[in-house]
């Protein structure tokens, strides 16, 4: 065979290989939540949630380079609404998807619109402020008849539709499965397209990107306002399995969660955003397991171990990894 | 108004705490150009170490003295073994680094102390000084120690042959190993200075707000605000900074909006002085080259 | 007369009953519990900002172990497995499922906070778990018409509260009375208290109202706005920490009001110590347990006794911390339930010995409280004392009041 067939051939085992792992993923992820218990399949489902809000971030920290501290605002916000829609005037658990994705665009664009005057340190403050204002605007007394207050807001889980044979928990994994499939398909033709390009532009040269004409100004509040949607409707998502919201779930911590597990998962890649969800839901446990009694001290030397072993996040280290392994197995 | 001056009074104590932690982080700025994070654990954990030290019958300037010392160390060590494997790592990832040691310091001093909160004693007499009653005694000698702090600094850093080495290695690595400055020494020295600074701020917070491992908890986001406030690479600014923000938020709290949002509008404040003056009151307006 | 007729309708006799005496001590089992091992699950916040209650779960732990070295409750073991959920609604629901679903405990004791117990109010009492001496004065868990299974443990905030208020209005009925709470479910369940009681009176008697988060350094400013409003009396709804500061500052700007403290945050050794113990005189509040650094009861031979054990079982703690009592005597109060189920640990009849408990007095409890339920009283304990601070001491004074 000549040179051209074999290209052709090692690509097309190439991309069957691909084709192959997509499908196995496919059929893992809907088989799961009938091969484990609820309450895994609850947890996988957080892990999905924890996994659109971190795609939210990449996109701004990662790709656009604005960082942000205190995205958990974006999640509390998108929680609230879905609450206050579900609890106050019965709207449909689906329908308060694109309700929360509204507000927290609009809410984003907002807040990305001062922030432009804002760079690296003092951008990351006005976003810690955000995230720490949260609690208390959400306990804010002339709210509380909206808000619910400390006492926080109970929701009723959603029951499968069309009486389908699956239980709540797995109905709710299905569910916020499609959404983030579908969030993450947008992602990906967004980042992996013109926008993308001229937000990595606008992250690594600000002044080039204004003069080849990139519109910098719209380009940067735009990814707030789309990276805020993303993570409010995570919150929204969230709410909804929880079945609860309170102020204090919602604090730094939570913000600060997120800029983690963005970092540690890979913060300029889409697929980071699974491990790094993955990261904040079983991580703590495995903590609590080594160590009963200081489990964040465990915790934090796990954060330490993973940026000594993979400063660039697991995607990094995964795609060296398999470069090496390749390389290794073509000889 | 003599409530006015008595919120005046306890702002400038509180806006003491934050100039101290603010002064720290400027430190470690200057030379590393990264903010730690964990400066507020670290501090708490000094005044653990120092606590320790007096509980066992030690006197307290002794105990000051060796905790300033070990916290140095401690510092030093901490950048050499900890930092330096992520030097040239991406800064985000240092920064989940430091996440990753404040959770630590927390931990271990919730586990080794437990939560029961403990007094620090103050060194500064109790009776009011001349029957002045707007400040305690003890705040009026904590601002007192800060500014002392902060003198010592800038004139470290100013005239000394090594703190101009140290902002040097801080601003232009490459061109500070080209004239002989050992780069990664001075990272480590500035890390220690950076910790001994927090460990005199945590002795001095101590006795106001009572030892527990969350004391500092709170105090970070004020500091870090008060240090940008002032401009993150001017020590000056940072002190006066953190004074700002004491009295402001409570004032803020007490005549404006209430308890319940005086953060949020401190916060708001800030960053809207900041969208107005991008790099601090005064800090130094970056020019880059195209 | 021939016994030899009676042998065989003897044998038959005994024989019968030798056959039914298993079935007399049979054992009904819930899930997580064996001949060896009753398991049950606890979320507290071990972390966070909460992370100073986490000593409860600490004490009763302790407990525990020690009750399993006496060998157990009727030659079981207990189990406690306590989670960390770090004061986190979301991570109390994760944590709870687990417990419930994956580890299949009995029932869940002892877990604190309101909002975090709220999270899975609905659930545990839609699954039928007892949710059993929650570490919360909130009101809302003494519900058995709605929530059979959920139960809380001490006297509510708002009954605590309401006891101040009935003082302030008997003792200084003209009153400018000024608050500090802490800005969540509890520091705002016991402003309700404070408010209900105080009935008409409360908007012309209380001219301020001032809160504080946790995270913030000091109160030291709120405590300013209080003396500057003129208030003469002084209700200080506020965790440990910022109770000494409170305690402290009001004392050293030269503000003496009538002080009425929580009783969460009244322990001498743990408080009112580092406040500064003459800074404190005069101050009020109510007590159920015994305060193990008050002088009082140093010879009372159960004090004696809770200090030794707190020796062994948990030597770097300080019984002067009132968590360590509490927890101590929440555990005593689930063996007791324990040990009337006998054999029978099913869910079902948990719920019902700990809602027939009958007078029941517990060694760190104040001589005369007792703990009482029925099937429509779900709240435990229900009677708290007043006392007042000497400069050294708590004196207890007037009659136990409540139910």
């Amino acid at each position: 065979m000549d040179a051209n067939t074999t290209a052709i051939a090692t690509r097309a085992r190439f991309l069957n290989a691909r084709l192959a792992g997509w499908v196995a993923l496919a059929v893992l992820s809907c088989a799961l939540p009938f091969v484990i218990s609820s309450y895994h399949t609850f947890q996988v489902t957080m892990v999905l949630v924890y996994a659109i809000a971190l795609l939210g971030l990449n996109m701004l920290t990662g790709y656009n380079g604005q960082i942000s501290l205190g995205h958990g605002a974006f999640y509390a916000l998108g929680a609230y609404t879905a609450a206050i829609l579900m609890n106050s005037l019965n709207v449909p658990y689906w329908a308060t998807l694109p309700a929360s994705a509204g507000v927290c665009l609009v809410a984003g664009f907002l807040f990305g619109l001062p922030a432009l005057r804002l760079e690296g340190l003092y951008l990351a403050l006005a976003t810690f402020a955000l995230g720490v204002t949260m609690p208390p605007l959400l306990k804010y007394k002339a709210l509380d008849a909206v808000t619910g207050g400390v006492q926080g807001i109970v929701i009723i889980k959603p029951d499968p539709p069309f009486g389908l044979p699956v239980n709540q928990d797995q109905w709710l994994y299905f569910f916020t499965l499609v959404i983030a499939i579908v969030l993450f398909l947008l992602a990906r033709n967004l980042l992996h397209g013109r926008v993308g390009r001229a937000l990595i532009a606008i992250r690594d040269q600000p002044i080039a990107a204004e003069a080849m004409g990139v519109n910098s100004a719209i380009y940067k509040s735009l990814t707030f306002g789309v990276s805020a949607m993303y993570t409010g409707i995570a919150g929204a998502l969230g709410a909804i399995a929880v079945q609860f919201v309170a102020p204090d779930s919602f604090d730094i911590f939570l913000s600060i969660s997120f800029l983690v597990g963005s970092v540690i998962g890979g913060i300029s890649s889409i697929a980071g955003a699974v491990f790094g969800g993955a990261f904040i839901v079983f991580i703590p446990n495995i903590a609590s397991q080594i160590s009963k009694a200081a489990p964040w001290a465990i915790y934090g030397v796990f954060l330490i171990g993973f940026m000594y072993l993979m400063p660039g996040g697991v995607v990094a280290f995964l795609r060296i990894a398999l470069a090496w392994a390749t390389r290794r197995f073509r000889k | 108004m003599n409530i006015f001056w008595e919120q005046v009074g306890s702002g400038l104590v509180t806006g003491g705490i934050y100039a101290s932690v603010a002064l720290a982080l400027v430190m470690i700025y200057q030379a590393t150009h990264q903010v730690n994070f964990a400066q507020g654990e670290m501090a708490m954990f000094s005044t653990y170490i120092a606590w320790s030290m007096i509980h066992a019958g030690l006197p307290y300037w002794v105990a000051f003295v060796l905790t300033v010392l070990i916290s140095f160390v401690g510092g030093v060590v901490i950048e050499r073994v900890i930092i330096r494997p992520v030097e040239n790592a991406p800064v985000l990832s240092v920064v989940v680094v430091f996440i990753g040691l404040l959770v630590i310091f927390n931990s271990l001093a919730g586990w080794i102390y437990t939560y029961t909160i403990k007094s620090f004693p103050s060194p500064f007499p109790s009776q009011p000084l001349f029957g002045f009653r707007y400040v305690s005694p003890h705040g009026i000698g904590a601002i007192g120690v800060t500014l002392v702090v902060l003198v010592l600094l800038y004139a470290f850093f100013r005239f000394t042959p090594l703190g101009l080495a140290m902002r040097a290695a801080a601003q232009n690595p490459a061109s500070a190993r080209l004239v002989g400055i050992r780069v990664g020494w001075m990272l480590a020295l500035g890390w220690g200075l950076a910790a001994a600074v927090g460990a005199v701020a945590g002795m001095m917070v101590a006795p106001i707000v009572y030892l527990d491992p969350n004391m500092m908890s709170g105090v970070l986001l004020y500091a870090f605000a008060a240090a940008l406030l002032g401009g993150i690479d001017s020590p000056g600014g940072a002190v006066l900074g953190g004074f700002i923000v004491g009295v402001l938020e409570n004032l803020v709290g007490a005549y404006v909006i209430g308890n319940d949002l005086k953060l949020s509008l401190a916060l708001v404040l800030i960053v809207g002085v900041l969208i107005v003056k991008p790099a601090g009151l005064f800090g130094k307006t970056l020019v880059t080259r195209v | 007369m021939s016994y030899k007729k009676l042998l065989t309708p003897a044998a038959v006799a005994i024989g019968l009953a030798l056959s039914a005496a298993p079935a007399l001590a049979a054992k009904h089992y819930g899930p997580g519990v064996t001949d060896t091992e009753i398991k049950i699950g606890q979320t507290m916040p071990y972390s966070g900002p909460a992370s100073a209650y986490g000593q409860i779960g600490k004490a009763e732990a302790a407990y525990f172990k020690m009750i399993n070295e006496e060998g157990g409750i009727n030659g079981r073991k207990i189990d406690l497995k306590s989670m960390d959920d770090g004061y986190s609604p979301p991570k109390t629901v994760e944590q709870t499922r687990k417990l419930v679903e994956q580890d299949n405990v009995l029932f869940m004791f002892g877990s604190l906070g309101t909002p975090t117990n709220v999270s899975v109010h609905k659930y545990l009492n839609a699954k039928k778990v007892p949710q059993l001496f929650l570490a919360t004065g909130a009101t809302m868990w003494g519900d058995p018409k709605h929530f059979p299974w959920t139960m809380g443990w001490q006297p509510s905030y708002q009954q605590e509260a309401r006891i101040y208020a009935a003082d302030i209005l008997k003792n200084h009925p003209h009153a400018k009375i000024g608050v500090l709470y802490q800005n969540d479910d509890y520091g705002k369940d016991y402003l309700k208290g404070l408010v209900d009681g105080l009935g008409a009176k409360a908007k012309t008697m209380i001219v301020k109202e001032v809160s504080y988060e946790t995270s913030e350094p000091t109160v030291d400013s709120q405590i300013v706005s209080l003396k500057g409003s003129g208030a003469d009396v002084f209700v200080n709804i506020t965790t440990p920490k910022f109770a000494a500061q409170a305690i402290r500052q009001a004392y050293d700007i030269g503000w003496h009001p009538i002080q009425y403290l929580n009783n969460v945050s009244n322990s001498t050794g743990a408080v009112l110590k580092p406040a500064g113990l003459e800074k404190a005189k005069g101050v009020i509040s109510t007590a159920y347990i015994k305060d193990a650094s008050d002088k009082e009861w140093d010879n009372d031979p159960d004090m004696v006794h809770f200090k030794e054990w707190m020796k062994k079982y948990m030597p770097n703690d300080d019984p002067a911390n009132n968590f360590n009592p509490y927890g101590y005597t929440v555990a005593q109060t689930l063996v007791h339930v324990l040990k009337a189920c006998g054999n029978d640990l099913t869910r079902a009849n948990i719920m019902k010995q700990a809602a027939h408990i009958k007078n029941l007095e517990l060694p760190m409890l104040l001589p005369g409280i007792k703990i009482n339920t029925s099937p429509s009283d779900y709240y435990p304990l229900g009677q708290l004392q007043l006392e007042r601070f000497d400069g050294q001491n708590w004196a207890l004074y007037g009659p136990i009041m409540g139910k």
